[in-house]
């Protein structure tokens, strides 16, 4: 199977290509099948591939697939490689298989656009990046996935082209991302420089052996990578673009902005798990940055009353578990959360599309409210993707996931207590806000008015419980450390990603960790009830009152002001230069020369003014005076 | 015939370009320049043929011929130019005629 | 003597479009067009003739010793009291540059096709000539005959502007004659300096370049001389303060014009620094190799800033060449095999991917009327083609990887890193303000409201416009995914040019002995 990995990320370009091309002359169904049909040959050839490589796992643990020799100067010669192990292989099922479902999705959701062809030609070009990014073997060759991905986000956000906000939140998402990749390609130059080589395995393999434990340049490279894993996973501080790219349509919000793109950071990290290795500093830097992040997105989401920006705070508190699971070299353990997390978090996008398209466009939750007497298939697949993101024990996905990294964060050497309480705290808030969600959305009396669409099509449905499928029972492939049983996600990923060192500990310890999270979650879903769910929210009322309070829930709203920080330090002096410099104060001074000249030129105009008795008494002056020069010299 | 000294000759020349030049300079009627123009041609002839006295050569001579020809030449056409000029701007003056550099 | 055909063709094919329009304006049109074709065919085929002579897979260091790949000369005196010789030559990098220019002559006849009914006689005539003294410069191994190009270039460039420009096409081009003859006429006095001091020190008087390369001169002699070059090739790139005259010329030239100046006078620039400036006075190159590099880094920031403030579409993309030739120059004074691949592959691949944006910009202006950007967008609805193609060389600008820009810029910068940590650092900020620039184009351009309340539907593309852009996306695509051709091509000239200056030699980044462990 060696050699069909390039089919992988080939037939989304080339769905992309002859949608592009020939496009304007295909009926809907056409386009539909040729947007769709690409991501499901691929999920075949990797689900193939996969099969064949649990089979018979080739020596190296990898497969590699050299396309070509990119060029070569000198000792450089990047290739356009494809190098697939168990981590590469993970990314690309959750890909494939994901993205497809969402596109059998959209071909009904999405079929009343006037953007159709667009819309699919623009996925398919976002798998096959995708793919480029979590296949390349070389950095260089990831970039082209890294920046391909970013350039479809910014294509899907401003979808609706029309309006100026979507324009401006893919602007958005577009420049802050490109703000990380700059920090990554710094990085990518310090590796080449230093190592003399941006083959992946060659310069990790180089970064080991070359790179003392703790070295500085070790550190250097690997936060700038890190500023590109940032930027492309919404983590603090650049995390801002990631609920104005909701402006897209719900399929994009659910496959880029949630299961696959943002994960780009995790997988970089991840992929070049070496460097962090080898600098504790950097890895402290994620986890804090991961803490941080996924407290911030908890209690921001908490706020949020438009639908799909409370899931895409969410989104970044998720990811805010992964880089804290990346922090304290769980690296496998994030992995698995982003596995759950792609499926969960798809599935709750795609409700909370079908909760939007029954409301008819309506985000905002306070409008909502009883709806799971109108739509009951919806109500029950948003309940399960809620349940697998709050983690409730042993019924979902999520609860494994999660409770390997809140594990982890405190027993892996590299753990610590406080790590260990913000990954509980954020637990809480995560079955805090996914519930209010529910609750408002889905019980209580109807707040506006009464849905206009009630039955969706089953091609809509059954990608959906597909999803609901994998976010309730892919957690057992991996039980919790202490329950002593199979860990075949580990184990699998074991050749790629070395297994944190644990921390021996008590048994008390480890009924603490593995009791805590989970009566966490449960508890946070009652809280959540107390507060929103029952019929009057008393509670919820006396403090909604308190000033204090009206305006902590107005800064969460807005993200804490990083937007407001960012306008004013950023881009405000930015537009101010911009406005002034418009006309080109340097080539003003240099064309300022002109000015001089032109006055002694007038000057010297001055003598010719037409007098010709002048004119000859100066050349007379002037011979008078060089014939004296002549004669007395 | 005894020859005259070549530096009263060259100083008479001397004397009638300096008389020619002034008159050029502080006249504004433009048939006096063209006159004292004149002047100052035929100074410096005499100078040639002065030179060519000294030293002997018909050069000198053949110089003042040149001469003669073209001064005859400037006069016409300097004629023939302040009549037109008389007549398109109904004035002699030089200074008046500063426009024309426009 | 083929290298002769391709400065006959030209010249000839000139004089023969202008013959033929006095028949018809087609046949001027179909003759310029045939002429920019043969030359490219002529060029393409020197270049297919000797590809293979050019490390097919040279092991990384041998380019250092292999002799100088310099072919199909002719050499013949031509002043030769004066020492000055007709001596023309090209390697890998003037191949390169002849192709591209006959491409993008071909290019600019196609985008005048409907646009130019005044004067096509003249017109076309002044492309061509304009090409030819393009191809004389790129094939000149004569200082004096460089010059006797570099001079006559101006010509055309200046008449191009002038007479079929825009509204405020007088000043731009006095402005830009004034620039570019200032700097010129400081080289004349440096090429001149250089002759009389070679001479003296020698006992041989003479422009040839082989034989003033690396000439020793030092001190500040040296510096003054390489100061006259700097200032004539700076006002081509242009480096930013020079840039003065650039988005002028640019915005007030018509569509065939501004390709031509973004796609090749502007190129000149970045030819004289890497043929002559640097190897012919490598020292003092040196010596001021940092404040280069700021003045490069500088522009390509400058240039992306003043990219975004712009409202007239034309002079928005005549800056973002002052960014993207802010790298060139950065890379020009890193001076290693990496950055001076990066350079010459920045230098085609900008010429098509801002060529390609000023027949954008000709294009809507031909449908709509007008350059200004606020009296766009809401255009997808309307021109979804012209969109795509806009949306294609806009990545391309803003070096998005898999096109040509970002494996140019790359390697620029990659080059950089191990001369100027500050330098490579700071200029790839210029990526994060391109993009800037460039969304905003696209979105004020394409998206946006606006699209439907416009009465009439402008023209479809034509044949003869898609067929341009098509040309540019083929190249950029191509070099962004298989670049090697064109380095295997231009290998053995960077070797060589390298070599010739051994004072500016720099760490070539990734080799084992680059640096020291910190």
């Amino acid at each position: 199977m060696q050699h069909v990995l390039w089919l992988i990320p080939f037939l989304p370009v080339l769905g992309f290509a002859v949608l592009v091309v020939f496009g304007h002359r295909m009926g809907r169904r056409t386009i539909a099948v040729i947007g769709a049909a690409p991501a499901g040959a691929a999920a075949a050839v990797a689900i193939a591939t996969a099969v064949s490589f649990l089979v018979a796992p080739p020596a190296t643990h990898a497969y590699d697939q050299v396309m070509w020799t990119w060029f070569r100067i000198g000792a450089f010669a990047p290739r356009i490689a494809f190098h697939l192990d168990p981590l590469s292989l993970v990314m690309t099922l959750v890909v494939t298989f994901v993205g497809f479902l969402i596109l059998l999705y959209s071909t009904r959701f999405m079929r009343g656009d006037e953007g159709y062809r667009r819309f699919f030609a623009y996925m398919d070009l976002f798998i096959a990046s995708m793919l480029i990014l979590v296949l390349a073997g070389d950095f260089l060759f990831l970039l082209v996935g890294w920046e391909g991905v970013g350039l479809s986000s910014f294509l899907l956000i401003g979808f609706w082209y029309r309006e100026r906000a979507n324009g401006a939140a893919a602007r958005k998402a577009f420049i802050v991302t490109r703000v990380g990749d700059t920090a990554l390609l710094v990085g990518l130059l310090l590796i080449f420089t230093k190592l003399g080589t941006l083959d992946i395995q060659g310069a990790m393999a180089a970064a080991q052996s070359q790179w003392a434990q703790g070295a500085a340049v070790a550190t250097a490279a690997a936060l700038l990578l890190m500023g590109g894993a940032i930027g492309k996973s919404a983590q603090l501080p650049l995390q801002t673009w990631l609920p104005d790219a909701m402006a897209g349509p719900t399929p994009v919000s659910a496959l880029i902005h949630a299961a696959t793109m943002v994960t780009a950071g995790v997988y970089l990290i991840a992929r070049t798990h070496v460097l962090f290795e080898l600098s504790p500093t950097a890895r402290l830097v994620v986890a804090v940055i991961g803490a941080a992040t996924l407290l911030y997105a908890g209690v921001s989401a908490l706020a949020q009353n438009d639908i799909k920006r409370a899931l895409a705070y969410s989104t970044i508190s998720q990811i805010g578990y992964m880089f804290l699971a990346l922090g304290v070299a769980a690296w496998s353990a994030a992995v698995f959360h982003f596995l759950t997390h792609a499926f969960f978090k798809a599935l709750l996008f795609l409700s909370a599309g079908l909760v939007i398209k029954a409301m008819d466009e309506e985000h905002d939750i306070r409008k909502m409210g009883g709806l799971r007497r109108d739509i009951p298939v919806v109500f029950r697949l948003f309940l399960i993707g809620a349940a697998a993101l709050s983690a409730l024990p042993l019924v979902t996905a999520g609860f494994f996931s999660k409770d390997l990294i809140v594990d982890l964060a405190l027993t892996s050497v590299h753990g610590g207590v406080w790590l260990w309480l913000a990954g509980v705290v954020g637990a809480l808030l995560t079955s805090l806000y996914s519930f209010r969600l529910v609750f408002l959305v889905f019980f209580g009396e109807r707040r506006g008015s009464a849905p206009v669409a009630t039955r969706f099509p089953r091609l809509v449905v059954w990608p959906m419980v597909a999803l609901a499928a994998g976010s309730v029972v892919l957690g057992w492939i991996e039980l919790p450390v202490h329950w002593h049983g199979w860990s075949l996600f580990t184990d699998f990923m074991a050749s790629a990603l070395p297994v944190p060192g644990i921390r021996a500990g008590g048994l008390l310890d480890a009924i603490a960790v593995t009791l805590i999270p989970a009566i966490v979650s449960v508890a946070g879903v009652y809280l959540a009830w107390v507060l929103f769910g029952r019929r009057r929210p008393a509670v919820a009322g006396s403090l909604v009152t308190r000033p204090g309070f009206r305006w902590l829930a107005g800064a969460a709203l807005a993200g804490w002001g990083f937007d407001r920080l960012y306008h004013v330090a950023l881009v405000r002096p930015f537009l101010w230069l911009a406005h002034h410099g418009q006309r080109d104060w340097i080539d003003r001074l240099v064309s300022g020369i002109a000015g001089p000249a032109a006055a002694l030129g007038g000057l010297l105009r001055r003598t010719q003014d037409g007098r010709l008795r002048y004119y000859l008494a100066a050349a007379a002056l002037g011979i008078v005076v060089f014939v004296a020069v002549g004669l007395l010299r | 015939m005894s020859a005259v000294d070549p530096v009263y000759a060259l100083g008479l020349a001397g004397v009638l370009f300096v008389l020619g030049l002034l008159g050029v300079l502080v006249r504004r009627n433009i048939i006096f320049v063209l006159a004292s123009i004149e002047i100052m041609v035929n100074a410096a002839g005499l100078a040639f043929l002065a030179a060519g006295a000294r030293w002997g050569q018909a050069d000198g001579q053949v110089m003042f011929v040149f001469i003669l020809a073209m001064a005859a030449a400037e006069v016409a056409v300097g004629l023939a130019l302040a009549l037109r000029i008389r007549r398109r701007f109904n004035t002699l003056d030089v200074d008046d005629l500063r426009k024309l550099k426009d | 003597m083929s290298l002769v055909f391709l400065l006959a063709i030209p010249f000839a094919g000139g004089i023969v479009a202008w013959v033929a329009a006095r028949w018809s304006a087609a046949a001027c049109r179909w003759v310029a067009l045939a002429s920019a074709v043969a030359g490219l065919g002529l060029a393409v085929g020197l270049w297919a003739q000797h590809y293979h002579m050019w490390g097919a897979a040279v092991p990384s260091r041998s380019i250092y010793v292999e002799p100088v790949p310099f072919f199909s000369e002719l050499d013949v005196p031509w002043i030769p009291q004066a020492g000055i010789r007709l001596h023309l030559a090209a390697d890998g990098l003037s191949l390169v540059m002849l192709m591209l220019t006959f491409v993008i002559v071909a290019v600019a006849v196609l985008a005048s096709w409907r646009g130019v009914r005044r004067r096509a006689g003249l017109f076309h005539f002044m492309l061509l000539w304009a090409a030819a003294s393009l191809a004389g410069v790129f094939m000149a191994f004569d200082l004096f005959l460089f010059y006797f190009f570099f001079e006559l270039m101006l010509i055309p460039f200046f008449l191009l502007v002038v007479l079929w420009g825009h509204e405020g096409r007088r000043r731009a081009a006095i402005k830009f004659f004034i620039y570019t003859q200032a700097g010129g006429l400081l080289m004349l006095i440096s090429i001149v300096g250089l002759y009389f001091i070679h001479g003296r020190q020698t006992g041989t008087y003479t422009f040839d370049y082989l034989q003033l390369v690396n000439s020793g001169i030092s001190g500040w002699t040296g510096r003054l001389l390489m100061l006259g070059f700097f200032a004539a090739f700076a006002v081509k790139l242009p480096a930013v303060p020079l840039h003065g005259w650039l988005p002028d010329a640019h915005s007030q030239a018509n569509t065939a014009g501004s390709v031509l100046l973004a796609g090749l006078l502007i190129k000149v620039g970045a030819y004289g620094f890497l043929r002559f400036l640097i190897p012919l006075f490598p020292q003092a190159a040196s010596d001021i190799r940092y404040i280069a590099m700021g003045l490069g880094v500088a522009g390509i920031l400058y240039g992306a800033v003043m990219a975004f403030s712009q409202t007239d579409l034309k002079r928005m993309v005549a800056y973002t060449s002052v960014s993207h030739m802010g790298f060139v120059l950065l890379g020009v004074f890193a001076w290693n095999q990496i950055a001076l691949q990066g350079v010459i592959l920045q230098i085609v691949c900008h010429a098509f991917s801002t060529g390609g944006l000023f027949i954008l910009a000709g294009v809507l202006e031909e449908r709509l009327g007008t350059r200004d950007i606020g009296g766009m967008g809401g255009l997808w609805a309307r021109l979804s083609t012209l969109g795509g193609f806009g949306m294609f060389l806009v990545m391309a600008a803003l070096g998005l990887p898999g096109l040509g820009n970002f494996v140019a810029e790359s390697l620029i910068l990659l080059g950089t890193f191990s001369v100027s940590r500050p330098a490579a650092i700071v200029g790839s900020l210029g990526l994060i303000v391109s993009t800037i620039y460039a969304l905003w184009l696209v979105q004020r351009v394409f998206h946006g409201p606006g699209g439907e309340s416009k009465p009439g539907t402008p023209a479809r593309l034509a044949p003869r416009e898609i067929l341009m852009f098509v040309v540019a996306i083929v190249v950029l695509l191509w070099l962004g995914l298989y670049p090697q051709t064109l380095i295997r091509t231009t290998d053995a000239a960077t070797g060589s040019l390298l070599r010739t200056a051994p004072a500016m030699q720099s760490p070539e980044p990734g080799s084992s002995a680059t640096e020291a462990q910190p």
